[in-house]
């Protein structure tokens, strides 16, 4: 069971709904929709899933309905038509058709909120603002104050607990609206461009410190973005929106390398591929190798040949007759001593490296960058060749 | 056409005579019953300022400026204000004053405020009850006077109920503003928490308000003080009366002094309500 699904959703803004939706079935424009029924097109046709523990980045230019169905989700915004799911208890709650006492355990209990101007209340302290979910339930003060150290601390603000919001910077006010939205428990966060409102340097630092949150906590994070360097940064699916409508649905390397129109393709021409692109995506698959024997050659002239176990897991290197020394780089970054990477004659990586790794690692050796599965077997080759043709999104021709 | 016009005058002012006629007639024991209560809240009000002797009010009062505005200067100035008064000889007048005031501002507050409440809820009863506040807000006040007279005989009471009509428009026009003024995100980050029609409003939407709604109660307050010689003529007692007794028998001296402690009072008032600034605690 996913942790939110949108079926088929459908949200007008305006008092013709009747009328829009039929228009919306014709597959009218929202331009058309707004002069014939004076209705405003929000979403429509929607359908997305968004797996526990996920996080969903909803990306698209202002308009584009990312908010719009975001906040179908807590029931900001109304559903005209279709169903929004959303894991609560255990069960699949239509949060666009359940009661009002339902809706408000939901938005107690298990779907939280930040927001894009943070949404504080200037009038209450730090303390009392992450505290606000809680007392709305009707905890009592002491276990409150508890839960709200705890969240504080997360977020690196114990010591400003006791001053009110309007002294803090645009970074601070956000950390507060984070911790507010983790006080509550919610295993679902909304998040609606959170961090657009404040500079570049603190962006990408609070973006990271959500990473490094998330690695710990695990949420399901619904992440709204118009930056494609946040999306691809944060999302584990990004979802891209024109229109109202989905356009695209996948992974960040999958709307690089095979946008599905030419709005996507238009969206990320100018994007960097470098933190995007994996070893995956750009590799010569070990299987279109030639082999001889237990040996896998690795250049032309056969001159550099792998010598590799049953299974397929690298085991010595042969260079032209001479032993060559296999130095190994931890995960997708691709870790490793600069001494012993200095030595290698080739390096062994996992298959998710990342294509900036892939770079740094390749600058100390002549030799192709082995990459192995989760079971230390051979996958496939990255060489110079894989990295420029990464670098020039040319990886099917 | 001009004598036609002339001739068949509607007779406006007779539908409102018989309308009022009608209320004295079936509406007396209500009548009775509101001037009643209002006499009894004015009445005990009165009483109990003048029970404290005067001295020991003005120090209480100079102690609450302080602990309210934490001003030296502001507490030196009610004081000596007040022993002025005093020493004019209008402390009891003063104090009467002070009991309409606060029994009309009271009034304004708990029946205004949640009329203010509902209207910004409701664009359709502000759209309503618009022409109505500003309608009591422009007649002259001897036209409602000569009504409330009758219905609610001499004394404090009509003077207390012109004071109403007079000054409720303030604390409604300005909960209005406050509470639709609140910005749609605090609004929907209370929602989004599962905060029920009624946190909404005490949590978010009243907080919010508070100082605009406040700086309505505090003009409230001026512009019921501003009724009092309006009051004294239907009954009233307090600063009113010496103004127009002073008026009635061309006594400069009197109407001065008289006068001098409406302003003295009006000052008093004003700057002990004046919101403080909210510090910031530093820590």
């Amino acid at each position: 069971m996913p942790a939110v699904e949108f079926r088929n959703i459908d949200i007008v803004f305006g008092a013709d709904q009747k009328n829009a939706l039929k228009l919306i079935d014709e597959g009218r424009s929202r331009d058309e929709i707004l002069a014939a029924t004076g209705s405003v097109l929000g979403a429509a046709g929607v359908s997305l899933a968004i797996e526990r523990g996920e996080i969903c980045v909803l990306m698209g230019l202002s308009g584009s309905g990312k908010s719009t169905i975001l906040r179908a989700i807590n029931r900001l915004n109304e559903v005209a038509r279709g169903e929004v799911l959303v894991e609560h208890n255990g069960a699949a709650v239509d949060v666009a058709r359940c009661s009002e006492e339902t809706l408000r355990d939901i938005r107690m209990h298990t779907v939280s909120m930040v927001f894009q101007q943070f949404g504080l209340l200037p009038w209450r302290t730090v303390r009392d603002n992450v505290g606000f979910g809680l007392e709305l339930r009707g905890m009592g003060a002491a276990e409150r104050n508890r839960i709200v150290d705890e969240k504080l601390a997360m977020v690196g603000l114990t010591n400003w607990s006791e001053k009110y919001t309007n002294e803090l910077s645009g970074g601070m006010q956000q950390r507060v609206g984070l911790a507010r939205a983790f006080a509550t428990d919610a295993d679902i966060l909304l998040m609606d461009e959170p961090f657009s409102a404040l500079d570049p340097l603190i962006r990408d630092k609070l973006q990271d410190e959500l990473l490094d949150l998330q690695r710990r906590i695990h949420k399901t994070i619904v992440f709204v973005s118009h930056d494609l360097d946040e999306a691809l940064k944060l999302g584990n699916k990004i979802a891209i929106m024109e229109g109202g409508r989905i356009v695209q649905a996948g992974t960040a390397e999958d709307i690089l390398l095979r946008p599905a129109t030419a709005y996507v393709a238009e969206f990320v021409k100018h994007m960097n591929p470098l933190n995007v692109l994996r070893g995956t995506a750009v590799m010569r698959p070990a299987a279109s190798l030639a082999r001889e024997g237990d040996e896998v050659v690795l250049d032309k002239d056969g001159h550099v040949r792998l010598k590799v176990d049953g299974e397929g897991r690298p085991l010595s290197l042969d260079l032209d007759g001479r032993a060559g020394l296999l130095a190994t780089a931890d995960g997708e970054a691709g870790l490793i001593d600069d001494k012993l990477a200095h030595d290698a004659d080739c390096i062994v990586a996992p298959v998710d490296l990342k294509l900036k790794a892939a770079i740094e690692l390749k600058r100390h050796t002549d030799l192709p960058i082995l990459l192995v599965d989760s079971l230390g077997r051979l996958a496939g080759l990255c060489d110079d060749d894989e990295i420029y043709r990464g670098l020039l999104r040319r990886l099917d021709g | 056409m001009y004598d036609w016009l002339t001739e068949h005058k509607i007779p406006l002012g007779l539908w409102l005579r018989d309308f009022v006629d009608l209320l004295t007639t079936h509406g007396q024991g209500f009548f009775d019953f509101v001037s009643l209560v209002l006499g009894a809240l004015i009445g005990g009000f009165t009483d109990a300022l003048l029970w404290v002797p005067p001295l020991l009010l003005i120090a209480l009062f100079g102690l609450a400026a302080w602990l309210v505005h934490r001003s030296i200067g502001l507490v030196v100035f009610i004081v000596g204000a007040l022993l002025l008064v005093t020493n004019l000889g209008y402390w009891s007048a003063t104090m009467e004053t002070l009991s309409l005031v606060i029994c009309a501002t009271l009034v304004c507050v708990v029946v205004g405020v949640p009329i203010g409440i509902a209207a910004a809820h409701r664009p359709w009863l502000y759209t309503a009850i618009r022409p109505i506040l500003d309608l009591m807000q422009t007649i002259p006040t001897f036209v409602y006077l000569i009504p409330t007279l009758v219905l609610f005989g001499l004394g404090a009471v009509p003077g207390l109920i012109s004071t109403v009509i007079f000054s409720i428009p303030a604390p409604i026009r300005l909960t209005h503003l406050g509470i639709s003024s609140v910005p749609p995100a605090l609004y929907e980050a209370g929602k989004a928490f599962g905060a029920t029609k009624t946190q909404l409003l005490f949590k978010v939407e009243l907080p919010y308000a508070l100082p605009t709604i406040m700086a309505g109660i505090t003009q409230c307050i001026m512009l019921s003080l501003s009724m009092v010689v309006i009051a004294a003529l239907v009954g009233a007692d307090g600063l009113g009366k010496p103004v127009v007794r002073a008026l009635n028998s061309v006594n400069i001296a009197m109407g001065f002094e008289a006068g001098l402690a409406i302003v003295v009072l009006a000052i008093v008032l004003d700057r002990v309500c004046k919101r403080p600034e909210r510090r910031s605690r530093k820590g």
